[in-house]
């Protein structure tokens, strides 16, 4: 994690956080907002992807509005195969996330599908490859969601 | 709603992601055999009704130097859990917020709230702003601190 964010991309990712305009040439109009040109943006953009300081830049699809589900499921993974079941499990196109977390609970990960349905299915052939129990975790309420947090006052470091 | 012909071939060209050039939604309609002007349009109505929640960056928070990642869980009094569930999702550093189902008796925990920080001291100094707000509600809880991502690709929808 030796690369820089300079006070400029942690200026566009923060504008970036809201809403790409929808006119004919976006980048344009958020390099104008910043001071800065189309071109620029576009290739700190591309450099923040490449980097992975950018996982994504798109729509972010809410599909739950048309009848999509996202359930959030978690394994308890003997350490010895951790490496191969976090594999079948990626493998997976309908696992969105993934994530290793400390506890005996050791597998935590979202399964996005079209309906609750395919869902379901999902889950169940998990704990058919890998042989563990599913533990599902449907969400049954949403209090809040926004991932926003502030980028600007960023110095480095990193796990 | 129900998703169309046209959603769905809308999704799947970019749900990986716009493409970065100059005029991005001109360059979509191309792949779709469309104008630019009905992406857009089409774009626009899902954003208007919820189904795109926004059209932006997603980062990767590690990089960004919150390199603490706690997802808190609560067994919460069923009577007060959506009242208090609520007021924790208005705190700062929480990010999500959900009501979800037990397993007992291995999980009680009702209600998950992921906090973020630069470190584990300030996910703890969040973590017990949640717990002074739940109170007496509150019988049980944990934390589970994430030290890995295995994977972060969001939603992709099949072919077909």
């Amino acid at each position: 994690m030796s690369e820089k964010l300079d006070t400029v991309d942690a200026r566009l990712i923060e504008r970036l956080h809201g809403n790409l305009p929808l006119s004919d040439r976006p980048f344009a109009e958020v390099g104008a907002e910043l001071g800065l040109g189309e071109d620029e943006v576009l290739e700190r953009l591309r450099r923040l992807l490449s980097q992975g300081v950018l996982t994504r830049f798109g729509p972010l699809y809410q599909i739950e509005r048309a009848g999509g589900r996202f359930v959030l499921a978690a394994l308890e993974v003997p350490p010895a195969r951790f490496d191969a079941v976090a594999a079948q499990v990626n493998a997976l196109p309908e696992v969105a996330h993934n994530y290793r977390r400390e506890h005996s609970l050791n597998m935590w990960f979202v399964v996005a599908a079209e309906s609750a349905e395919r869902a379901e299915a999902v889950l169940e052939q998990i704990a058919a490859l890998t042989g563990l129990r599913v533990y599902a975790f449907p969400k049954e309420r949403e209090y809040f969601v926004e991932l926003r947090l502030p980028v600007t006052g960023w110095r480095g470091g990193g796990a | 709603m129900t998703l169309d012909d046209f959603d769905r071939r809308l999704i799947m060209a970019t749900q990986s992601g716009l493409p970065l050039v100059s005029r991005p939604y001109e360059a979509v309609a191309a792949m779709l055999g469309v104008s630019g002007d009905m992406v857009r349009e089409r774009l626009a109505a899902l954003l208007a009704n919820g189904l795109i929640r926004r059209i932006g960056a997603v980062p990767n928070h590690y990089r960004l130097g919150y390199v603490a990642n706690g997802m808190t869980v609560w067994d919460v009094d069923d009577a007060q859990v959506d009242r208090l569930g609520a007021k924790v999702g208005a705190l700062p550093g929480v990010s999500h917020c959900y009501r979800r189902p037990r397993h007992m008796p291995r999980w009680p925990y009702n209600l998950f709230a992921m906090l973020h920080g630069r470190s584990r001291e300030d996910v703890e100094d969040q973590r017990a702003a949640v717990r002074a707000l739940l109170g007496d509600a509150c019988r049980a809880d944990d934390v589970l601190y994430s030290s890995a991502i295995l994977k972060k690709t969001g939603l992709r929808l099949r072919e077909g």
